[in-house]
């Protein structure tokens, strides 16, 4: 069954897109404070540029202009050149930021501040703040719906997903998940929405128009211990058929079937995996390992890890830029 | 900043969309009964006022956060009481009606209480550590979140044994208490293939703790009172009043490692500790209570999170339905050591790994990957199932 899911596999990469453009890879190393780069082509290291103490979450603007770092204990978020890595300005992001997502517009900045129970609202033109939502305790994840009406915090000991009206600025539901949720990932089609929790061990499956918890992914891996077992990222193909699960110190990435939500397959990366993202064609995945240093890549269409990119100490995010336009 | 959060208007409350969780109160109380002590060998030591407290009004407050999504409100009442007014104190809270209340006390104080609660309340055990209290002497009504003397001396035993330290020299203070965590030293050897090679007694002859320049006499005592002990590879410190363990390291005869009661200790929390989100925690607390935090902060702060937790999710917020939801086969508890917090059934133990510290800095953090156990690693600490002589009435 296994083998003629791979052959078919196969034989779509050869049918599949031509050379894929060379994009660059940004990667935060958290105990390194500093961010290496890499190109998606050649799978080497292009660079490595200090950005301060503490570097997190990491994103960048839909037309690759800006790259958003969170320098946590700098409590800042520090916009940098994606050529030339050299700082263009800071934003206001309130203390110990740690994970933040952008408007599919590119404007504005929804940062999680740990320490203050509360998700921090920044314009990214006019670099000013625009609200402070009081959010549960410790929030960390934060997803956007694709349409840009809805973003989602999580907070890890409230153990709740916060579904905020991004017009109003109001929580308009929350959602009870299991224990220590990290992260919040919407399908491109905006239908489904995957909130991992790290200590609970689960994915749960969220639908946006109910907010209810349509389904709960449960992971098993032969030889690994369960309390191992700990979702961190969730990334989901665009066209919702595969979603990719960091299983932390199981030091494996799940693959998932975006249509029946069940597991189908385990692939070993490095030492707990975190983070992870997509080149824009979903060609490549990529993942930090926090404790081997490396950075693993996956071949989306083999399901397959390809190869592994030594990186600074203690890789934490990634995120990979768009086509050049 | 603070005109821009003033403005945007709060959205507690707003429980729109949520999921079935009962609203109400949820009441509880930590009593604490301090026995009068006498100042620790070290300053660094001295017992703050509000300790437990501090870690009690933390879970209240995340609690609180937590339940203003959810219509919930939680209020934690707190007395300090000498021993002779534990039980006018118990009845008091249980005439206020309080039901659930974590209890700072000494092994046979805990015991009493929770005879005296009955089934009228629910013992959160934050800090009596008898492995009698798990075994021969446990209650249906008290959960033991505090770890227990097993769990501590089985979590250092399985980092010497990592570190192939196996013959202990093992030196005991003279008080009762001493002597219980030196048989949970001795099992904890016997159990994982240490061998105490050579055992002493240091007797409390009372006396101030602390005197000017009185580490002369210290620097002179400690390598007598060690010399010509067997060959060991480490000295195994069992004192739990404070009296002898914290002068020991650096002034062996032999040049050996210090653990136990001082240098290594096994505890279930730090100030230091920064893995799996506690930096977070530490700073909530910090930022609280203006000091660094104890382990009977984190016990009372985990004591009160487990009735937050199950607020969250069970049927109803009265106290049997809480109560069960607690004892149920569904409850867990992220509690910032890597991994979930579960209940042990047969002796209402919480489950949680134990940290290995020195003053300054978590070494390690126990169980170590190496012991394997056909359940929960976690169980490899402490009383297991088959050992338990625990039977509820």
């Amino acid at each position: 069954m296994l083998r003629r899911s791979l052959t078919a596999a196969c034989a779509l990469l050869l049918l599949g897109p031509g050379p894929a453009l060379a994009n660059r890879v940004f990667v935060t190393n958290e105990k390194g404070n500093d961010v290496t780069v890499l190109d998606s082509e050649t799978l080497e290291v292009i660079g490595t540029y200090p950005v301060g103490a503490r570097p997190r979450g990491i994103t960048i603007s839909p037309d690759g202009s800006e790259l958003y770092v969170c320098v946590s204990d700098e409590d800042t978020v520090k916009v940098y050149d994606p050529e030339s890595m050299e700082e263009l300005h800071r934003l206001p992001s309130g203390p110990d930021p740690e994970l933040f997502v952008l408007h599919p517009s590119g404007n504005p900045l929804y940062i999680a501040n740990e320490d203050d129970n509360l998700v921090t609202v920044v314009d990214t033109e006019t670099h000013q703040l625009l609200a402070e939502i009081p959010v549960g305790v410790e929030p960390e994840g934060m997803g956007v719906s694709p349409d840009g009406k809805v973003v989602v915090n999580t907070s890890e000991t409230t153990n709740m997903a916060h579904f905020i009206d991004t017009d109003t600025h109001q929580i308009v539901a929350n959602v009870l998940v299991d224990q220590r949720p990290r992260f919040a990932e919407f399908t491109a089609d905006g239908t489904k929405l995957y909130v991992s929790a790290e200590i609970g061990g689960t994915v749960s499956v969220i639908d946006p128009a109910t907010k209810e918890i349509t389904d709960t992914i449960r992971f098993e891996i032969p030889g690994v211990l369960p309390e191992a077992i700990q979702p961190v990222g969730v990334r989901a193909t665009k066209d919702g058929s595969t979603v990719f699960v960091a299983l932390g110190p199981a030091n494996r990435v799940a693959v998932v079937d975006g249509v029946t939500d069940e597991v189908v397959d385990y692939l070993l990366v490095g030492q707990r995996v975190w983070q992870m993202g997509f080149t824009p064609d979903e060609s490549l995945l990529f993942t930090t390992n926090g404790n081997s240093n490396d950075v693993s890549v996956i071949d989306v269409a083999r399901r397959e890890v390809v190869k592994s990119i030594q990186v600074g100490e203690q890789p934490w995010g990634v995120v990979v830029a768009p086509d050049k336009q | 900043m603070r005109a821009i959060a003033a403005v945007v208007s709060v959205a507690f409350g707003l429980a729109a969309g949520m999921a079935a969780a009962a609203e109400g109160e949820v009441r509880a109380a930590v009593l604490r009964v301090d026995v009068p002590a006498q100042p620790p060998i070290s300053r660094l030591d001295a017992r703050p006022d509000d300790l437990g407290f501090a870690g009690a009004a933390l879970a209240t407050e995340d609690n609180a956060t937590t339940g203003g999504f959810l219509n919930q409100t939680f209020t934690t009442g707190t007395v300090a009481i000498p021993p002779e007014g534990a039980e006018a104190a118990l009845d008091a809270l249980l005439a206020q009606g309080i039901r659930f209340i974590a209890v700072l006390a000494d092994d046979a104080t805990t015991l009493r209480l929770a005879d005296r609660a009955g089934d009228a309340a629910l013992i959160l055990n934050a800090g009596a550590e008898a492995d009698a209290l798990r075994n021969d002497d446990c209650r249906a009504n008290v959960i033991h979140v505090a770890p227990s003397r097993a769990m501590k001396t089985d979590a250092l035993a399985q980092f010497l044994m990592w570190k192939r330290w196996p013959r202990w020299f093992l030196i005991e203070g003279s008080h009762p208490e001493d002597t219980a965590l030196a048989d949970a030293y001795r099992r904890a050897a016997s159990k994982f293939g240490a061998k105490i090679v050579e055992q002493r007694v240091f007797e409390d002859t009372g006396g101030a703790r602390r005197t000017d320049s009185g580490h002369v006499q210290v620097q002179a005592q400690m390598p007598v009172f060690t010399q010509r002990a067997a060959e060991h590879d480490v000295v195994v410190t069992a004192d739990e009043h404070g009296v002898f363990a914290a002068y020991l390291p650096f002034q062996t005869w032999d040049p050996r490692p210090v653990t136990g009661s001082a240098g290594l200790t096994p505890v279930s929390w730090h100030a230091s500790m920064e893995a799996w989100g506690a930096t977070q925690f530490q700073n909530r607390f910090e930022a609280l209570a203006g000091r660094p935090m104890r382990p009977e902060d984190y016990q009372t702060w985990v004591a009160l999170r487990l009735l937050g937790e199950a607020a969250s999710r069970a049927p109803a917020l009265d106290f049997p339905a809480l109560r069960d939801w607690l004892l149920g086969p569904n409850f867990e508890i992220g509690a910032f050591k890597g991994q979930k917090l579960t209940i042990r059934d047969w002796d209402h133990q919480l489950r949680q790994p134990i940290l290995l510290a020195s003053p300054a800095l978590v070494h390690s953090v126990s169980p170590q990957s190496e012991y394997l156990h056909q359940v929960s690693q976690l169980d490899t600490l402490g009383t297991d199932r088959p050992e338990s002589t625990c039977q509820f009435q």
